[in-house]
This record gives C-alpha cells, sequence and structure tokens, in this order.
C-alpha cells in the first residue's frame, strides 16, 4: 500500500484504534526487557566512575529521562501541527498523548537531576546548571499545553489552539536552550560539576543506550494506550465503537 | 551482594533516584490503562443506553 | 500599507481614550519594583546588585499585563471579525495592534526605567544602555504577550493563564537583558547582548504576528 493511502488511513481513528491496539503489548514487553536489561547493566555491569564512585549510575535514568522529555515534546509540537495544518484529530490526540508523558519525563529528569546534584554540588538544586533550567522551563511549556487545553470547553479549539502553542514553543526551545547555556557559563563557579559521567567509556556507555532505547519504547507503549483511551473519549457514540463494546448502536 | 546495595556509600541517593523512576513510569502506565478502561466502559455504557432507546437518568449521565 | 496605518492610528485613539488601560501597567511596574526594598532590604549595595533584575522582573510583568486585553474588547464588540474578513493580512493589523500598544504602554516604560533604576542605586552612566536594551528588549515581550493573549482571548480564565504560557518564553530577553545591565554597571562592553536583544527582537516581530493571527482566527471560529 502506498505512503499516501497509509498516511489517509491514519486520518481514520477505527484504524489507528486498532493499529495502537496490536502495537501496544510489543512495545510493552521490549521496552521493559530493554529497561530491564540496561538498569542490569548500569547498576551492575558497569564500572564504578574515578570521581564520582558509584553515585554517577543515577546516570542512566536520569538522561534518558532528560531526552525522552525533549522527544516527547517533538512528538506534541509535531503531530499537533500536523493536527492544525490537515485538520486530523488523530493527530491532534496524539499531541495530547504525549502531553502528560512529557511533563511525568521531565519531571523525572528534574527530580533525579536533583537527587544527582546533592552529593556533587552540595545542593538538590543549581541555578545554574544550564540543563537543569532548560528541562524546568520544558515543564513549564508542558503544562501550559495542558493548562490551555483544560480552559477551553469546545475541544476542536482547544485543539488549535494550543497547537499553535506548542509550535511557538518548539521554536523557542532551542532559543531558551542556548540562551540558558550562556547565562549558566557566565554564572557557573569552577567548582561545580557538570552533571555528566566525565571519561565515559564503552562499558559505561553501552548500558545508558539500551535504557534511551527503552525508554522510547516504553514511551512508544503509553502513547499507544493514551492514544486509545483518547480515541474512544473523543468517538465515544460512533458505530465502530459500539461493535467494539459489544453493544448495539441505533 | 551489599557492596551493590551500598552503591559506595552513595545508596540513598542512587536507590531514590531509580525508586522515583520507577514509581512515575508504573503510575504513568497504570494511568493509561485505567483511562482506557474507563472510557471503554463508558463507551458501553453510552451504546446500551443509545440502544435501548430511553433517555438517561441523572445517575447515568 | 494603508491599513496597517489604518489600524495603527485606530489602536492609538482607542488606547488613548482609556488611558487608564495604559497607566495600569506603569502604575504596576513601578509598585511591583518599589515593593522589592520592602521584602529585601533598603541596604544600597543589596539593592544596586538586585536593582538590575527586580527592573527587567517588573517590566515582564507589567509588558504581559499591559497586552492582556489587546484582543478581547475587540473580540466582545465584533470588530475582530471584520478585521478577519478584511483583505488586509491579519498579521499585519496584528503587527499594527501590537505597535501600537507598544508605543503607549512602552515608550513610558522606557522613561520610568531610568529613575526606578537611579532609586536602586544603578550607575547613571548605565542608564543609556538600560533604555537602549529595554527598547530592543520591550517590542518582543509585546509581540510574546500578544501571542498570550491572542491564545487565550476566549479561554476561561483567559488573562491568568497568559502569564503561565508566556513567562518560560520570556527567558531569553530577561537573560540578555539584565546581562547588558549588569556590563553596563561594570562599564564593559554591552554590543554582544544589545545585538543578541534585537536579533530576538527581529525574529519576534517578523513570526509572532502571524502566531498571533492564527489564534485569534481560531479563537473567531
Amino acid at each position: 500500500m502506498g505512503f499516501v493511502r497509509w498516511f489517509h488511513q491514519l486520518a481514520s481513528p477505527p484504524y489507528v484504534y486498532r493499529l495502537a491496539g496490536r502495537l501496544a503489548p510489543w512495545f510493552a514487553v521490549s521496552g521493559v526487557i530493554l529497561i530491564a536489561g540496561g538498569s542490569y547493566g548500569g547498576l551492575v555491569l558497569a564500572p564504578p566512575d574515578y570521581l564520582q564512585g558509584d553515585g554517577y549510575r543515577i546516570i542512566y535514568v536520569h538522561v534518558p529521562s532528560a531526552y525522552l522529555g525533549m522527544l516527547a515534546y517533538m512528538v506534541m509540537a509535531t503531530s499537533a501541527a500536523v493536527g492544525f495544518i490537515w485538520r486530523m484529530k488523530m493527530a491532534h490526540g496524539l499531541a495530547v498523548s504525549a502531553a502528560p508523558l512529557g511533563a511525568s519525563f521531565t519531571f523525572l529528569a528534574l527530580v533525579t537531576g536533583g537527587i544527582w546534584g546533592k552529593p556533587m554540588w552540595g545542593t538538590y538544586w543549581q541555578w545554574a546548571d544550564a540543563r537543569l533550567m532548560s528541562e524546568l522551563l520544558l515543564l513549564f511549556l508542558f503544562l501550559g499545553y495542558m493548562v490551555l487545553r483544560a480552559s477551553f470547553d469546545d475541544r476542536e479549539k482547544a485543539d488549535r489552539v494550543s497547537a499553535i502553542l506548542a509550535v511557538v514553543g518548539v521554536v523557542n526551545v532551542p532559543i531558551i536552550h542556548y540562551s540558558v547555556e550562556w547565562w549558566s557559563t557566565l554564572h557557573q563557579g569552577p567548582t561545580i560539576a557538570r552533571l555528566d559521567a566525565p571519561a565515559i567509556t564503552m562499558d559505561m556507555l553501552a548500558p545508558l543506550l539500551v535504557m534511551i532505547v527503552g525508554f522510547t519504547v516504553l514511551f512508544a507503549w503509553l502513547l499507544c494506550k493514551r492514544l486509545q483511551g483518547e480515541i474512544l473519549d473523543r468517538e465515544g457514540r460512533a458505530r465502530w465503537v459500539a461493535q467494539l463494546t459489544g453493544g448495539v448502536s441505533a | 551482594m551489599t557492596e551493590f546495595f551500598l552503591m559506595g556509600g552513595y545508596a540513598a541517593y542512587v536507590w531514590s533516584a531509580y525508586g522515583i523512576t520507577l514509581i512515575v513510569l508504573m503510575v504513568n502506565i497504570w494511568a493509561a490503562y485505567r483511562r482506557h478502561a474507563g472510557m471503554l466502559a463508558r463507551a458501553g455504557r453510552e451504546g446500551r443506553l443509545e440502544a435501548s432507546g430511553r433517555q438517561p437518568t441523572v445517575r447515568e449521565i | 500599507m494603508a491599513s496597517f496605518l489604518l489600524i495603527l492610528r485606530r489602536d492609538f485613539r482607542l488606547a488613548f481614550r482609556r488611558w487608564s488601560e495604559l497607566a495600569t501597567p506603569l502604575m504596576f511596574f513601578v509598585i511591583v519594583a518599589s515593593l522589592f526594598p520592602l521584602a529585601a532590604s533598603p541596604d544600597a549595595s543589596q539593592l544596586r546588585d538586585a536593582g538590575s533584575a527586580v527592573l527587567w522582573m517588573s517590566a515582564l510583568l507589567s509588558s504581559l499585563l499591559a497586552l492582556d486585553g489587546l484582543f478581547r474588547s475587540d473580540a466582545e464588540d465584533g470588530s475582530m471579525e471584520q478585521l478577519i474578513l478584511s483583505p488586509a493580512p491579519l498579521g499585519l493589523i496584528v503587527l499594527a495592534k501590537i505597535l501600537a500598544h507598544w508605543v503607549v504602554s512602552g515608550v513610558p516604560l522606557l522613561l520610568l526605567a531610568p529613575l526606578i533604576a537611579l532609586s536602586f542605586y544603578l550607575p547613571a552612566d548605565a542608564l543609556p544602555t538600560l533604555i537602549i536594551a529595554l527598547a530592543l528588549a520591550t517590542p518582543t515581550l509585546s509581540v510574546l504577550a500578544a501571542i498570550g493573549a491572542a491564545l487565550t482571548v476566549s479561554a476561561r480564565g483567559g488573562g491568568a493563564i497568559i502569564g503561565l504560557l508566556v513567562l518560560p518564553l520570556t527567558a531569553p530577553v530577561l537573560i540578555f537583558g539584565t546581562r547588558a545591565t549588569e556590563l553596563a554597571v561594570t562599564g564593559a562592553s554591552t554590543l554582544g547582548p544589545l545585538y543578541l536583544l534585537a536579533a530576538l527582537a527581529v525574529f519576534a516581530l517578523s513570526l509572532g504576528p502571524l502566531a498571533a493571527s492564527a489564534a485569534v482566527k481560531v479563537a473567531m471560529e
């Protein structure tokens, strides 16, 4: 089947619902296996760091969370833009599904970053760390999207207005990121360690890559489930849904 | 084995970080499944209502 | 072009008629800045350190306030629909509205800011840079606030969430603006941050009205 035809099928709620339902278990199983394996690799197999000892192992949850926060925002902004331009409800549904997941990942990145920071910098929060600051602003962007949606009663209006916000945000994310990074270099003292495992070797890197992939697959799993719920919410009265739930529609 | 749990003295930090990660991920999984199930149930209720052809009572809305 | 000037003149006239809407953000700016020494300390050295930050934060917040009602009154009385239907591109109309608003609210801010700065014991020779920095930053802030206003014009609890939406986006302006002020206080060259503020302003003024007009159209659907 051609790509264009497949793309058009993506606009069909029952098709997307069933696709998500078929993909979810695969993502679930492989995601859990990857995360379990990556955690084992990170906690047991990887060698302790020269400077940070075993404390650096937080990297195996912190970096994937941060990365997924950004990925989720890109998914949200892209699908919202697609939904806005081509008026595809399913695309808006995907954006709505991605938002709380992205907020959760970003929250995790902030918390694990702070926990990691305590033994390294001495405090749970370090304003001068550019990445934490960018993460904080990203969290606000997610929350803003969710709050804006919630303040509209008309779902289509909510979709379209929040899509504009998402696009404005995504354009700003690199600007915000670089300006915060520039600012932090001005204010960082020489004693502040960056949240990095310095001199990273392959046996440290491999579990990290596994964890990043694992988190991504988990994200895909949760997107599928959330999208299914979102589709049912929007299409609850449709005939195909009635057939699904065994009821009989008029 | 105890070395594993002690994490070279960083036990509190490493385990709390992994712990909160696990909790947040589990909450997200639970929330996604619960929402799906809730929507499915609601669609089922509305379908039966429409099929029976009667008006919904206040309790059913 | 003609419609641009027309809207500019119209919004000027409307703004001057509702002078309280203009005065409020300015008074807000002064009050917020004035409360800071009460909250922190009137000590000269502390105020000097914090002065630039307080000035910029207050300017940020008052810009937000100033633009809150940018679209609301037009939306309520039906003129917004007329503007959408007009042959002139809506982006241009929105730009004219933003500019009109900026002239009547931003320019007085530029005049008040030096007074506040002096009250915070900032040196007088930093003032020209401060004014230039604010002159470059306030258009960007106006555009961002206008986007926020457009997004929330038909939302429940509209004005209150503009801050949540817009403030994270203003971080770069805040960073470069305060940096320019700090450098001016120490007497160093301020060209870097000023150029960056100018770049942000150009970027915001060219793309911002597009986003705002898209949002207004959706709100009026």
